[in-house]
């Protein structure tokens, strides 16, 4: 059969719509975006009819997701590693409540932070809440294992999580899809109608069966066609290897023949006839593993009684992403180092683009805060948390999704006013307004920016959820009409906004000022989607 | 049959369609084949890479070792040198020298280009120009580039060309033979120059 090139990410979303899903929810974040837009654009999704409307946040995405699996159907919620602590509180009592319809929650995490605020490792998620985790080494695991996770699901009744990282997320291959699609599930209610009730009785009884089911995971790893024991004559060392520690081992061995017995792990719980077994045969074990030290930790024990190395000892390096040459030098061999980099080379950061909203809204606040001294704007995450770099130096915090409007309030409180804060549309009403609340109720004197360039722009112009609705938001939230201004972000309106903001500054309550222009990057692309429209248009007639 | 090759260049120049043609090149002609590409932060004209892998035997790394590569084409000069450590010894340089000038510190041109041609094998060339000439825009300058990176890489040349075909089929006969052009152009430069 023809193989089609997908990256890994994409790979998820066609195996995903082949392996029966009725609907994916999810919100934008790298390197997690592109499972969704891939069903949004996938035709044949279309004709499914799987929900694919961005949700408005991690947490209403999963909780989403979940209600879909109590109807008996199966749902897909994705998520950036961070997204997951959004969307905690729902992840931690699904672990209890169980799952009907198949339930799969795909987690990208970001190991070396390309694009990411930390490098945390969703496998501890998984182990906190005690749910299977599937963990793909290659593009065609990461299609197969979609389908095999919600069958994996509805096997164990509960949620299952997978963990990418970015290296799998964007990374195309040739992948081989299933001859046969799955037909989506009819709708049917869970036979325990109080299942998803946690009430302390009911959870109580919910979580003893989650703690008598671990063995029925286990034995779910130790018969998964993703986990394999492949023997070695070389016993001196066995290896462990886990996702795509799996792809940088064998890169070390050209002809495929690694001399050392091999663990090749891609679902937990780890199994443990076979980690047993390569404890017992071998002198010692190397742990393969992106992110955390998360299996080495779990055999090596607080009291170090096992010979295990890894991360911890130093053999590979504790943070970042795996790489061939790191894995090549920990097995013993000599690796090149390749030429130096040129002096010459200049640092390339990323930038606002050319003509961006966000150069006059910083602009404009860089001359006005200057006048009350600088280290008093919080910021937030997207495309302006670049306004941190030079020329504009222009923000004092970026710490997670909505966190600005909270952190300007605290140090309001402490005394420090006027406390500014920097928040785009999209990321205002994922987390900001609850936040905007307390400052209403507290009448704080804060400063809130709006810079509304009418997309979620970092992650590739996705429709924003807050599109035409701040205005009404912040007004029923409760902020006075004469505090709220709108105002169009443009070079020759600067004036304007300077204004504002003295003025503003010194009120001493809530403050909301929203500059607003659509996207340049996102401008552009709809401009050319209505062209194409009009010349189809024209074709037709 | 292998081949490793990065591909460099900054977010928003289009290294990603070089990718995209190779990379169906290849699958055409049921070879494996793996590329890593950079999304998200750093396409905010940041720099980009893309670890291109391909082989008639199976790939297990999406990374290419450092010192592992074959070739490292570069649609800008500067960012040919910033992947130096990845260039295997007797490896290709193939860049553009048109270079993209976004930062305040963006090295001399003189120095950036004698640097260049003190590597032991390279190809400089100018693929704005050339695509100008040949197809009477600069926009198939990416096709230019991977023309002369073409002599390098071991696949046939005319799966490159089906490869064109390919990613470019909904647009027309006339944007593949623009592209194609653009590719001929460029492997006739190199054979020329390298």
């Amino acid at each position: 059969m023809q193989k089609s090139l997908l990256l890994g990410v994409e790979a998820i979303a066609q195996g995903a719509i082949d392996g029966g899903m009725s609907g994916v929810y999810a919100y934008p974040g790298t390197p997690s975006t592109e499972i969704t837009e891939y069903i949004q654009h996938s035709k044949q999704a279309q004709q499914l009819n799987i929900h694919r409307d961005w949700a408005a946040n991690e947490k209403t995405a999963m909780e989403s997701a979940l209600g879909m699996s109590y109807a008996g159907k199966r749902s897909m919620v994705c998520m950036k590693h961070v997204g997951l602590n959004v969307a905690a509180d729902c992840f931690m009592n699904a672990a209890i409540t169980g799952a009907n319809g198949g339930m799969l929650i795909v987690v990208a995490d970001d190991p070396s932070m390309h694009s990411s605020q930390n490098e945390q490792d969703s496998r501890v998620y998984g182990k906190f809440a005690m749910m299977p985790i599937l963990e793909p080494s290659n593009q065609q695991e990461a299609y197969d294992m979609a389908r095999f996770g919600f069958e994996l699901s509805e096997a164990c009744e509960i949620p299952v999580l997978m963990r990418i990282t970015t290296r799998l997320a964007h990374s195309r291959a040739g992948v081989t899809r299933a001859a046969e699609v799955v037909a989506q599930n009819d709708m049917k209610l869970p036979e325990d109608k109080v299942q998803f009730v946690l009430l302390p009785g009911i959870a109580r009884k919910r979580y003893k069966l989650l703690l008598n089911n671990q063995a029925k995971f286990e034995t779910a790893s130790e018969e998964s066609p993703y986990n394999s024991y492949n023997e070695g004559t070389d016993k001196s060392m066995g290896i462990i290897a886990c996702g795509l520690g799996y792809n940088y081992l064998m890169e070390n061995y050209p002809n495929g023949e690694c001399p050392y017995p091999v663990v090749k792990v891609s679902q937990y719980p780890i199994p443990r006839t076979m980690i047993q077994k390569i404890t017992s045969e071998c002198d010692k074990v190397m742990v393969l593993e992106e992110g955390y030290p998360v299996v080495e930790e779990m055999l090596k024990g607080y009291l170090e009684k096992e010979a295990v190395i890894g991360r911890l000892d130093g053999t590979l390096s504790r943070d970042g992403e795996l790489t061939p040459e790191m894995v090549g030098r920990a097995l013993g061999f000599d690796v090149e180092e390749g030429a130096e980099v040129p002096s010459l080379v200049s640092a390339r950061p990323p930038a606002l683009c050319v003509g961006c909203s966000h150069i006059d809204v910083y602009t404009a606040l860089n001359e006005v805060v200057a006048e009350y001294g600088a280290g008093r704007v919080f910021a937030d995450i997207g495309c302006y948390t670049l306004g941190a770099l030079p020329p504009f130096n222009a923000i004092n915090s970026c710490v997670d999704m909505g966190a600005s409007i909270t952190m300007a309030k605290g140090a309001a409180d402490a005394g420090l006013i006027p406390s500014v804060a920097v928040i785009g549309d999209s990321t205002f009403t994922h987390s900001g307004m609850t936040g905007l609340l307390d400052a209403i109720n507290e009448k704080t004197p804060i400063t809130v920016i709006i810079s509304d360039n009418e997309s979620i722009s970092m992650t590739g112009g996705q429709h924003s959820s807050a599109k035409g609705k701040l205005e009404s938001i912040c007004e029923g939230l409760g902020v006075e009409p004469e505090h709220l201004h709108v105002l169009t972000a443009v070079p020759k309106k600067r004036d304007d906004l300077k204004d504002l903001l003295r003025k503003e500054f010194e009120y001493q309550g809530v403050s909301v000022i929203i500059p607003r222009r659509v996207c340049v990057q996102k401008n552009v692309r709809d401009q050319k989607i209505k062209k194409a429209a009009i010349a189809k248009a024209a074709a037709k007639a | 049959m292998k081949t490793d090759m990065v591909i460099a260049g900054v977010g928003g120049q289009g290294i990603l369609s070089i990718a995209a043609a190779l990379g169906s090149a290849a699958l055409e002609n049921d070879l494996y084949m793996k590329q890593a590409e950079t999304h998200g932060m750093s396409q905010r004209g940041g720099d980009v890479q893309s670890f291109m892998r391909i082989s008639d035997k199976p790939i297990y790394s999406d990374l290419i070792p450092k010192g592992g590569a074959d070739i490292i084409l570069s649609v800008e000069p500067m960012e040919a040198l910033r992947y130096l450590p990845y260039l295997k010894q007797g490896g290709y340089v193939v860049t553009n020298s048109t270079p993209f000038v976004n930062i305040p510190d963006y090295p001399e041109m003189e120095k950036l280009e004698k640097t260049i041609k003190d590597l032991p094998n390279y190809v400089l060339i100018d693929a704005d120009k050339i695509a100008e000439e040949t197809t009477g825009s600069k926009r198939a300058f990416n096709f230019v580039m991977l023309g002369a990176a073409s002599p390098f890489i071991d696949v046939p040349f005319e799966y490159l060309e089906a490869g064109i075909r390919k990613i470019f089929e909904r647009k027309g006969e006339e944007v593949i033979e623009i592209n194609i052009k653009a590719l001929h152009a460029g492997r006739k430069f190199a054979e020329e120059n390298k």
